[in-house]
């Protein structure tokens, strides 16, 4: 039975531009810079597509939170391979103070209203390092966590996840539905098709 | 000495050894200690170079085809440094080969025998930028990539880009009228050169530094100097009009099952792109193989296939440049041009599907010695001279590779032959002046970009007329009448 995946991307400022502090020092210069998909999302994404491509996993919807600009990081998650997007829109003020625990929370009721069977997301965003949203969003379900996936194995509603721990990495099993966010070593992401 | 040069760099013999015909002109003093002297006064420590060891890499050049013998680097950092220097060198009768990054593909950048070398890589003092005219006004020895990410804290960009953006200086771009990546954007070098101060042979100052775009007054006599590998004058300055640098940039990369199909992809990219179109860039499949293998990537991005086009476009909105990319993609896979592609969709993306084509050299000087061409052809003639070339190399077992790529908007082929065991006498003779022969019937540029050097300056007659030539030479007697700037290169040597 191929599983439901819900895979969570954010925009953030792109990896390879040079941040800027503005001039009133209240925050980084956002305003005409680079902005594309979180590179760890990148990840989450190959990955899922990967467990589609092995006919592990029939759909694949990705998510979004943010201001109309996010379609443009979804449009991005469709040419890899999800079958749907949904976007959330938070924008303006909304969505300068929008913290990890309302994305868990809108990332939750979304996963338990599509009654999909994991939810992918990337260790953390590279714009503010929280590394939150996973575990928040496990817990507010009540599901297993396995995060810091570096090799990823499913087979009858379980997962074998392999993650990154200091000191290394340890071997965990978890039934599904459950949690898994994606390091780095996990994949290396494709190039969008034409 | 001589023996330590050869052992050390055993892929590139001596120019002289190579080149046994090339005699050194008995019309150059010999280096004295006297010379050395004056020099080591002249000039503070660390800018004058006496030991082997430290004026080998002054003595080949980067795709290690020529190997000179000088036994004096020196490095001014000021241009009264410079004109000193040079009013010796002319009175004394000694030979100079002004050395830019050495980056240069042609080997005219480093000297042939024992020529002084008279290095920029000293005078990197940026000047000024003024912000109301775009114009850059800065010393000769600034590396280009330095150069670069100066003006974009003003938000605009060199005027021209290249693979070896990270070792070249902007003098030596300006004396080859560098081509490079964005001639379909921003015209050629040429074009930006708006100011340049020279000094001439004999140690006198021409100043030309203006940095106004309109002036037409008298005869423009910077002019000659771009382009002129250091034949005329040394530049030290240079004035430079930059382009507003776009923040909306889009970068597509093609797969073809023929060259045609490339040509038509080209075609519509500029029918479609429009003003956005920034860089139209090819490359053949063993190209394309070759770079992913040095840039040790196991996965092709995109299907593999016989020819690969690369398209980028630039917009003042991100928007814009990605949406006539887009709107080209769709299109050419439609009518079938290509069979596959990929759009980068991040930064990261970007660098990487450009370092495929940016990273090309080095590739071909990691598969062996390299036979490099650079050719301005009709585009509908350009991949069959490729096709000739692989048929008459087929033969020697030595050969490794016959790739043709590049700048594909500019009508310039870039065609490499790649060989094992080092430089061959044999292929050279199988290759030249076959090769030119070929390309001069067809009305090509026997150099479009990397200039004549010392490998190609014999085939300058094959592209220019007997008049051409006669008045070069004139010009060339008239600005250094002693010959002391780079001799034995770009017009055909006479030996004495």
């Amino acid at each position: 039975m191929a599983i439901r995946i819900l895979v969570g991307v954010k925009r953030a400022i792109d990896y390879a531009v040079k941040i800027q502090v503005k001039s009133d020092k209240s925050g980084v210069v956002t305003e005409g810079v680079k902005h594309s998909m979180n590179p760890f999302d990148e990840i989450a994404v190959e990955e899922a597509i990967r467990l589609k491509e092995k006919k592990v996993a029939q759909e694949v919807i990705a998510i979004s939170c943010g201001p109309p600009q996010c379609q443009e990081t979804l449009r991005t998650a469709l040419a890899l391979g999800a079958d749907r997007a949904i976007h959330v829109e938070v924008a303006g003020k909304d969505y300068e103070t929008l913290q990890p625990l309302a994305i868990s929370k809108l990332i939750a009721a979304v996963a338990k209203k599509e009654n999909v069977d994991l939810v992918l997301l990337g260790k953390l965003a590279i714009d503010d390092d929280s590394n939150q949203t996973g575990q928040m969003v496990a817990g507010l379900l009540s599901w297993p966590q396995a995060v810091f996936a570096s090799k990823v194995d499913i087979k009858d509603k379980k997962a074998e996840v392999m993650r990154e721990i200091d000191g290394g990495s340890e071997t965990i099993r978890v039934k599904l539905p459950a949690v898994i966010t994606a390091d780095l070593r996990l994949n290396q992401p494709r190039f969008a098709n034409l | 000495m001589l023996f330590q040069f050869i052992r050390r760099l055993s892929t590139s013999p001596l120019t002289r050894v190579r080149h046994p015909k090339l005699r050194r002109s008995t019309h150059y003093a010999t280096l004295t200690d006297k010379d050395v002297n004056f020099f080591e006064n002249l000039l503070p420590r660390g800018s004058v170079i006496t030991n082997p060891d430290d004026c080998a890499p002054y003595n080949i050049d980067w795709i290690k085809t020529c190997q000179g013998q000088s036994q004096l680097v020196l490095r001014p950092k000021t241009v009264k440094e410079v004109q000193a220097i040079l009013r010796y060198c002319h009175e004394h009768q000694l030979a100079v080969c002004p050395q830019s990054g050495n980056t240069g593909l042609a080997g005219g950048s480093v000297p042939v025998f024992d020529e002084i070398v008279l290095s920029f890589t000293s005078m990197n003092s940026i000047g000024d930028f003024d912000e109301n005219s775009g114009v850059l006004t800065t010393d000769a020895g600034c590396i280009l990539q330095t150069l670069d990410t100066h003006v974009r804290k003003f938000g605009h960009t060199m005027p021209i880009d290249l693979g070896a953006k990270g070792s070249c200086l902007i003098g030596g771009n300006v004396a080859t009228n560098a081509g490079g990546l964005r001639v379909v954007r921003f015209g050629s070098l040429r074009s930006a050169v708006l100011g340049l101060e020279i000094v001439l042979a004999d140690g006198s100052l021409l100043d030309c530094l203006t940095s106004l775009r309109k002036d037409n007054t008298g005869v423009d006599l910077k002019q000659p100097f771009i382009g002129s590998e250091g034949i005329l004058g040394v530049i030290t300055r240079v004035a430079l009009a930059c382009p507003l640098a776009m923040p909306g940039v889009g970068l597509g990369f093609f797969a073809c099952s023929s060259f045609e199909q490339i040509l038509s992809t080209m075609r519509l990219a500029r029918r479609i792109c429009g003003e956005t179109l920034s860089a139209v860039e090819f490359l053949d499949e063993s190209t394309y193989n070759l770079s992913l293998k040095n840039l040790k990537r196991a996965q092709s991005p995109i299907e593999p296939n016989k020819f690969y086009i690369l398209i980028e476009t630039m917009s003042s909105t991100e928007e814009h440049a990605k949406a006539t990319l887009e709107k080209l993609a769709n299109t050419a896979l439609d009518k079938e041009f290509v069979t596959d592609g990929t759009l980068a969709q991040d930064l990261t993306q970007y660098q990487d599907l450009w370092a495929i084509r940016e990273r090309v050299p080095e590739a071909l000087v990691a598969d062996g010695y390299v036979f490099k061409y650079d050719f301005s052809l009709p585009p509908s003639r350009m991949y069959k001279l490729v096709e000739e070339t692989q048929q008459r190399m087929k033969p020697f077992s030595n050969v490794r590779n016959v790739t043709g790529f590049g700048h594909l908007g500019d009508q310039n082929l870039h065609l490499n032959i790649t060989v094992k065991n080092g430089y061959s006498d044999e292929i050279k003779h199988e290759l030249e002046p076959w090769l030119y022969e070929w390309v001069a019937k067809e009305r090509g540029s026997v150099s479009a970009e990397h200039g004549l050097g010392l490998h190609k300056s014999k085939y300058l007659q094959l592209n220019k007329g007997e008049q051409s030539l006669v008045l070069m030479k004139q010009m060339k007697k008239m600005f250094d009448p002693k010959c002391i700037l780079n001799p034995y290169k770009v017009l055909p040597y006479q030996i004495d």
